[in-house]
């Protein structure tokens, strides 16, 4: 049942299409009936796993000549995220309600993009996988170079580049890794099984694992995220620190790291270093940001930095704390990036914290400050939040695998917390005007800059708002509904060859 | 064991009367008048817990759970109060209502001030009541937010700076706590099992030296040694509750806060929030680091000392009245610091055991008393601002004895206890501290006396500018209090006297808590 | 040699057939329909021409043969067959999308002459002897040279054609140069005979020179550097269903014999797993003989084509480098020379041809309407045509390897055979890093087209373009085609290893 996310959202594409040109209101209605739908399947198909095992949804010989077969299946792993995509998608379109520009490409896109997200997510034929994998790429690029914002077009094609070039090195590596095992199988869980050869495992883990990792935001490989975020319309950087940086952090740990265990033990080290890196230079960097949405983008990076270090931990704890972070930080950054860029950015065409500053906007939407706060509060990982539990987790992880980089990641938290901190000051509570600042002008074109900043916050961004604050309130409080069925798939005969190299 | 989930309610009753608060929109009475009805009833649940509790006891009671919360990470809902937790939940149950009267004017969006401070009180009670580190630390870090918004948003000129510098410290101190509590539960993790976060058994295992073993044991870091890495895990820890309470020199961030903030919100934050760190260190340190508090006995006790005496010295350079009670603040929890310290050095001599079930006695008398007098004394700062236009400084005024005899009696009384007279209720904890220290740690307690008497000489300074002295004609008009004023501040000041002259009250009920505690205390 | 011309005549009937279509539109177009509008002229003569190829393609289908006549000088086997369903394919693609092309009136002769060179490219995937490919291989340039300078009003046209004469004429003669060679080594012209006289020989240096004339002459054919020179202003010039159909058709057919010839006629005796002949362009094991040359040659074409290709502006250039850098991935399934290879190699190049079709079909809509190529006349293309556009996308998409479209099946389908001959050392590992990292580069100048055509804005006063009905259904099926040999590569795939394995590879 759980394919029809993949066929739902295709046929939402389908459907677009066949729209009649610039009806903008059926376009999102049509779009908002099938991420509902979408979600619905993932709720249910989520509520109807067992945990532990791996569901096997679909599995057609595809080229039989090659091996390859059409297989769709879930573990606990990617049943979490699918469920993530399905919120994302259906918060995305309730924040988007407001596009009227091409509205119906705009959402065909969108769909396309979530469709190759389910697809990812789902897929258990490696060749399957690059293949969702890869359309999720392209509708990226045209929704940003389109509709997005600030250097749209260098952002989208600086996007749409890295993540090509990641995947290149995926490609290479799968080809090789199917060449070598000789097994005539794109299977995960038959290649899982190939003891590759330790040499090969060393040169071929790192291409793929960084071929992945660059969608999720690795440094040095991040420049992407930033601008790529910035410049795209609310909800892309929604999809694209929702879930785009997911299906390259899902990758490392599905593909790289399920098939080149012994790479992993070799290199585990220096993806540590990285992702910690990643952690406090992202933070440092979202500290002395001038753009809002800059400062969201970076902080991506630094929470991205946690998926990684908790993957590569090696243990289960660790990991399923990737895995939850995974999931936080896809409702987080969309909740922030849905603040930023629909509540904000729409009513006062800046993002500079310095002019936002003067505008008070506390008084003005108090409802966008409020949701701030609390998405602020969930990213800086207060307990009580999803981002906690998770994060709580990838850090004990790392205390036992790396425990010096674990105090560093300590200071990684402290500086989020300082950023966050300052972009909520700045952005919602500043009073330059209070201090003298310009003095407002009183013509027709500043009252109707006043009024569009007045304009009150519409009821779908009321309902997206809750839904997403909602979801990491329930998961940071009861983070066993998730928990409960992430821990057992660690259990899986996917994971044995992680069991070899240590993963405890 | 009690059928009804007391504590929760007590916990959740502010946090859903703070939501509806909060969600009413500016409606300035109806807001006013429901946040007072949740601080009222609480009280009374309170104070109804207060009556059942059995005191002869010193073991937990009202006890839910445990129950499974996320057993992957052996997190469990596990909740109950001993005599230290009850006190300082009837603290907060106490400290917020007073608040609130004294908030009266809050003219700017009046249903979020008072719903943070709803919010802050469930963070405040679900701190004193929680058993297991996960549960606790959510409302140790929670109770933060409202605390950051109430000095952020109702604060004086430089809040901003104040209430980030605030909030940026204290989360160094938790960052530091969290790394040190994770360490702790991955060293007691076994194969297929999770940790332990529970501080119950954390401190069973801690009375049994298997936590001892386990952490060096199961944590390799760099080379360190068994012991600098417990020491290490410790100093973490340490530095969690020392930037709460503040120990210097974790103080700088409190002085700012404190004086910024408004003095009603001063008044939660020095009542309650401050002693959220001594509870944890009463709590949490003292059971599960005893070996280590041992180990660094003297430096520690030097901090106290420090902290004591430096704080006093500050408070008497201070031309601003509520920089001085901020420094007072610092000074009197300082008093518990020492004891707490001197608690937990080794000693074989049975007779011990009675100094130091005084000294702990004491602290939580010091605590509750300190939660009581602080915030009766910002109240009146509060009244002293209302009344002169937001001026507070120590030379501003002159002679309001003379304008305010009611006034000026009442909050003398205040600073009589808050510097320890004999027949308030500051003197007994005080007393009962120096009572257990002296005999543990001489010295420290010599040093501190001279904190006492720089207390003494600018309390009675704040008394001789203000109050006494020639009538500064500014003043000449300052209101006395009015009768309702009367009726309402002398509830505390009624309390004080009660306290001072009949501790047994309190005693009675922490007195099993703290025998207890000092027997637990093996090495 | 006793054959039976009659079942030579059934043997080759697919090519009669077109012959004789072609002779049929000539002269109809002569008798009947010479005082129509063009445009009629074109659909009558067009439609003609397509029911030849259909009519072609359904004989082959229902009958298979499997014959070598006249020892190797016409081979008829499942996968010369499928070759040759594939070319007519293209070759129908090619018919009907000049259907709406205005740039001549000799419209008889201009789809006789594209007939006619598929004839020749049948006969070549037919040819197992020297002399026999020589001959087809002239017959379908000859035939090309005229196609690329059929807009005789046009001098770029004729510029271009001239250049292709030039430069083709030059292959021919190194091509015939190195097959004389060729002969005189093995005193024989079939494939199979001068393979086995070439067995003990090792490398000869006259067989080097051999060598290095045929790859030339071949690599002239598939446009590999640094043979390319014609390309770009060919394709550019020429009108533009002729430049589709030297983009595709000829190329399927030149790779297929390219390949043919080196795996049929220069293996060699084996030393070591590697054949002397074709030697070993595995990493830091070069083993010289034929294959380290196709090597540098398709290192060369990656690279040159793909990076000049991103400085282009003109979208038939763009095509035309990026046709050069095609060439160079195919060469890598022409060196892996082995039976999957060559399946893979087949799949590629038809799937490429297809698509390169689609995309020449859409710049002459293009150009129909704005007179010239130019990639700024793309611009809000997806609000004045969103069908044609989408096909673009489809196309360009397809050529940058993005699945599940066809371009990606080809790329991972030649790289995994090129990989699997060297495995387990993974020899041409290195080739296939390049290539697939030229790919990478490739996806941003693809981009650059589709980015004009769905983000830049309209032209100011532009308004939607009106595009004939049946060109719209073209360009839609030969998408569909696109994306359905890339959702389900087995429907070729099967067909292709089936008929390899028949074929004896």
């Amino acid at each position: 049942m759980l394919a029809w996310t993949v066929y739902i959202s295709f046929l939402g594409v389908l459907g677009l299409m066949l729209l009649p040109k610039g009806n903008a209101s059926a376009a999102r209605k049509v779009a908002m009936l099938s991420a509902v739908a979408g979600l619905l399947v993932a709720v249910a198909g989520f509520i109807q796993f067992k945990a532990g095992e791996i569901l096997t949804v679909a599995k057609l010989p595809w080229v039989p000549s090659l091996g390859i077969e059409y297989h769709l299946a879930a573990d606990g792993v990617s049943l979490t995220l699918v469920l993530l995509t399905g919120l994302a998608a259906v918060g995305g379109i309730l924040f988007s309600w407001n596009i009227e520009h091409r509205a119906k490409e705009f959402f065909a896109f969108y769909l396309a993009l979530i469709g190759g997200v389910y697809g990812v997510f789902l897929s258990f034929d490696l060749f399957l996988l690059f293949v969702f994998y890869e359309i999720a790429i392209v509708p990226k690029y045209f929704i940003i170079a389109i509709w997005g914002s600030t250097r749209k077009e260098y952002g989208a094609m600086k996007l749409a580049l890295y993540s090509f070039v990641g995947s290149a090195m995926v490609l290479i590596g799968l080809i090789a890794a199917y060449v070598v095992s000789g097994a005539q199988t794109m299977n995960v869980l038959e290649l899982a099984k190939h003891p590759f050869p330790h040499s090969f495992q060393v040169w071929a883990f790192p291409l793929v694992f960084v071929g992945f990792a660059i969608l999720a935001g690795m440094w040095p490989f991040h420049t992407w995220a930033p601008t790529g975020h910035v410049a795209a319309p609310t909800a892309a950087s929604m999809l694209l620190a929702g879930v785009v940086m997911k299906l390259g952090a899902y990758g490392c740990l599905r593909v790289a790291m399920t098939l080149f265990p012994e790479g992993l033990e070799a290199w585990k080290t220096w993806i540590a270093v990285l992702a910690v890196i990643g952690i406090v230079y992202g933070a440092m960097v979202a500290l002395v940001q001038k753009d809002f949405k800059f400062v969201i983008g970076y902080s991506s990076v630094s929470h991205m930095g946690f998926v990684l270090l908790g993957l590569v931990t090696l243990n289960t704890i660790g990991l399923s704390g990737a895995v939850l972070q995974m999931f936080s930080h896809g409702i987080i950054a969309g909740l922030l990036f849905a603040v930023v860029g629909r509540m904000v950015y729409e009513r006062t065409h800046t993002r500079e914290l310095s002019v936002l500053e003067g505008m008070n906007l506390v008084k003005a939407m108090p409802f966008a400050a409020v949701t701030f706060v609390i998405a602020g509060a969930a990213s800086m990982g207060l307990p009580g939040f999803s981002g906690f539990v998770a994060e709580l987790q990838v850090l004990i992880g790392a205390w036992k695998a790396f425990p010096t980089l674990a105090v560093i990641t300590g200071v990684g938290i402290l500086i989020g917390v300082a950023y966050t901190l300052r972009a909520i000051q700045q952005a919602f509570f500043g009073e330059a005007k209070e201090r003298g600042a310009p003095v407002p002008h009183d013509d027709e074109e500043t009252k109707h800059a006043e009024q569009e900043i007045r304009a009150p916050i519409t009821i779908p961004e009321r309902i997206g708002a809750v839904l997403l604050i909602g979801t990491s309130l329930v998961i940071g409080l009861y983070p066993r509904i998730l928990l409960d069925v992430i821990f057992p798939s660690f259990n899986s005969p996917l994971f044995d060859g992680l069991r070899r190299v240590g993963l405890q | 064991m009690n059928e009804l989930p007391i504590l929760t309610i007590i916990t959740l009753l502010p946090l859903v009367s703070g939501i509806v608060v909060a969600g009413l929109g500016e409606h300035r009475k109806l807001a006013r008048g429901l946040a007072l009805t949740s601080s009222f009833l609480s009280l009374a649940l309170v104070l109804g817990l207060w009556r059942s509790f059995d005191g002869n006891s010193g073991l937990l009671q009202f006890v839910e759970g445990p129950h499974a919360w996320i057993p992957t990470l052996g997190v469990q809902y596990y909740l109950g109060v001993d005599g230290l937790g009850l006190l300082m939940v009837l603290l907060t149950a106490l400290v917020v209502p007073m608040s609130l009267l004294a908030s009266g004017r809050v003219a700017d969006r009046p249903h979020v001030y008072y719903g943070l401070v709803l919010f802050l009180q469930a963070g405040l009670v679900g701190t004193f009541t929680a058993l297991n580190f996960f549960h606790w630390f959510i409302f140790w870090e929670l109770s933060l937010i409202p605390a950051f918004f109430l000095v952020r948003l109702w604060g004086g000129a430089a809040r901003a700076a104040a209430a980030t510098q605030f909030f940026v410290y204290t989360m160094v101190g938790s960052i530091a706590m969290l790394l040190a509590f994770l360490a702790i539960f991955l060293a007691t993790s076994e194969p297929g099992q999770p940790g332990v976060f529970d501080f119950i058994t954390l401190a069973d295992m801690a009375r049994s030296g298997t936590l001892e073993q386990l952490l060096p044991a199961k944590l390799g870091w760099i080379d360190l040694t068994a012991r600098k890495l417990l020491l290490v895990v410790f100093g973490g820890a340490l530095l969690g509750f020392a930037v709460k309470v503040p120990m210097m020199p974790f103080h700088t961030w409190l002085p700012a806060a404190y004086s910024e903030a408004s003095s009603p919100v001063t008044m939660l934050l020095t009542g309650v929030m401050s002693k959220m760190g001594v509870y944890g260190f009463v709590r949490i340190l003292l059971p599960i680091f005893p070996q280590h508090i041992n180990w660094m006995l003297t430096p520690l006790l030097w901090l106290a000392v420090i902290t004591i005496v430096f704080s006093a010295c500050a408070a008497f350079a201070q031309r601003d009245l509520k920089r001085m009670l901020a420094y007072s603040s610092i000074n009197h929890l300082g008093y518990c610091l020492l004891a707490v310290f001197a608690v937990a050095k080794f000693t074989n001599a049975p007779q011990f055991a009675t100094e130091k079930a005084a000294a702990l006695n004491g602290v939580f008398l010091q605590m509750f008393n300190h939660g009581l007098t602080a915030a009766a004394l910002f109240w009146f700062v509060a009244l002293i601002e209302q009344r002169s236009g937001g001026l507070r400084g120590l030379n501003d005024f002159g002679g309001l004895r003379k304008v305010a005899p009611i006034f000026c009696g009442l909050m003398g009384i205040a600073l009589f206890s808050s510097l320890g007279l004999p027949g308030l209720n500051g003197f007994v904890g005080e007393f009962l501290i120096f009572k257990g220290v002296f005999p543990l740690a001489p010295w420290a307690a010599a040093f501190s006396v001279i904190g006492l008497l720089v207390t003494a000489i600018f309390i009675l300074t704040i008394l001789q500018r203000v109050f006494n002295g020639p009538l500064n004609e500014k003043w000449s008009k300052f209101p006395d209090l009015t009768l309702g004023e009367i009726a309402l501040l002398i509830i505390p000041i009624a309390l004080m006297f009660v306290l001072g002259l009949y501790p047994r009250l309190v005693l009675d009920v922490i007195n099993a808590t703290a025998v207890q505690m000092v027997e637990q205390l093996k090495f | 040699m006793n054959v039976s011309y009659l079942e030579l005549l059934k043997l080759a009937a697919p090519e009669t057939i077109v012959v004789l279509t072609a002779l049929a539109a000539l002269v109809v177009d002569l008798t009947s329909t010479r005082d129509l509008e063009a445009r009629f002229r074109f659909i009558i003569n067009g439609m003609i021409a397509c029911a030849g190829c259909v009519a072609a393609i359904v004989w082959m289908l229902v009958m298979p043969a499997h014959a070598n006549a006249l020892e190797g000088m016409f081979v008829v086997d499942p996968l010369t067959q499928v070759v040759k369903i594939a070319l007519l394919g293209l070759t129908l693609f090619t018919v009907l999308i000049s259907m709406d092309s205005t740039f001549t009136e000799h419209i008889g002769e201009y789809l006789a002459l594209i007939l006619l060179a598929a004839v020749g490219m049948m006969f070549l995937v037919s040819a197992e002897d020297i002399l026999m490919i020589f001959i087809s291989l002239e017959l379908t340039s000859l035939s090309l040279y005229i196609l690329a300078a059929f807009n005789k009003r046009d001098v770029n046209s004729a510029e271009a054609a001239l250049k292709y004469f030039l430069f083709g004429g030059m292959a021919a003669a190194f091509t015939l140069f190195g097959l004389s060679l060729l002969y005189g080594l093995s005193g024989a012209t079939n494939l199979g005979q001068i393979a086995a006289a070439l067995e003990d020989k090792g490398l000869d240096p006259l067989l080097i020179v051999a060598m290095v004339m045929i790859v030339l002459g071949f690599g002239f054919k598939v446009a590999a550097v640094p043979f390319h020179l014609w390309a770009p202003d060919a394709y550019q010039g020429a009108p533009t269903p002729s430049a589709a159909f030297i983009a595709s058709g000829s190329k399927v057919a030149s790779f297929f014999i390219f390949a043919k010839v080196m795996m049929i006629g220069f293996t060699g005796g084996e030393t070591n797993g590697v054949h002397e002949i074709a030697g070993s362009a595995a990493w830091q094991q070069f083993v010289s003989g034929w294959t380290p040359v196709v090597a540098v040659v398709a290192v060369l074409s990656m690279l040159l084509g793909n990076l000049v290709a991103i400085v282009q502006s003109s979208v038939k250039r763009l095509i035309a480098y990026s046709a050069i850098a095609h060439a160079g991935y195919m060469l890598i399934g022409v060196m892996a020379h082995s039976g999957e290879a060559v399946a893979s190699l087949v799949y590629y190049a038809v799937t490429y041809g297809l698509t390169t079709i689609g995309a020449f079909g859409v710049v002459a809509v293009v150009e129909a309407r704005s007179k010239d190529d130019q990639l700024a006349s793309f611009a809000g293309l997806s609000r004045r045509a969103p069908v044609v556009s989408l096909c673009m996308m489809i196309f360009m998409l397809s050529l940058a390897g993005i699945p599940p479209l066809a371009g990606f099946f080809g790329k991972f389908y030649v790289f995994a055979a090129a990989l699997k001959t060297g495995a387990p050392n993974l020899g041409l590992l290195w080739l296939v890093i390049l290539a697939i990292a030229m790919s990478a580069v490739s996806f941003y100048y693809y981009l650059q087209v589709l980015k004009q055509i769905y983000v830049a804005d309209m032209p100011a006063g532009a308004e939607e373009l009106r595009v004939p009905v049946l060109g719209q259904v073209v360009l839609g099926l030969i998408a569909v085609g696109v994306i359905l040999l890339g959702c389900a590569p087995n429907l070729l795939v099967g067909v292709l290893q089936a008929s390899i394995k028949a074929a004896g590879l």
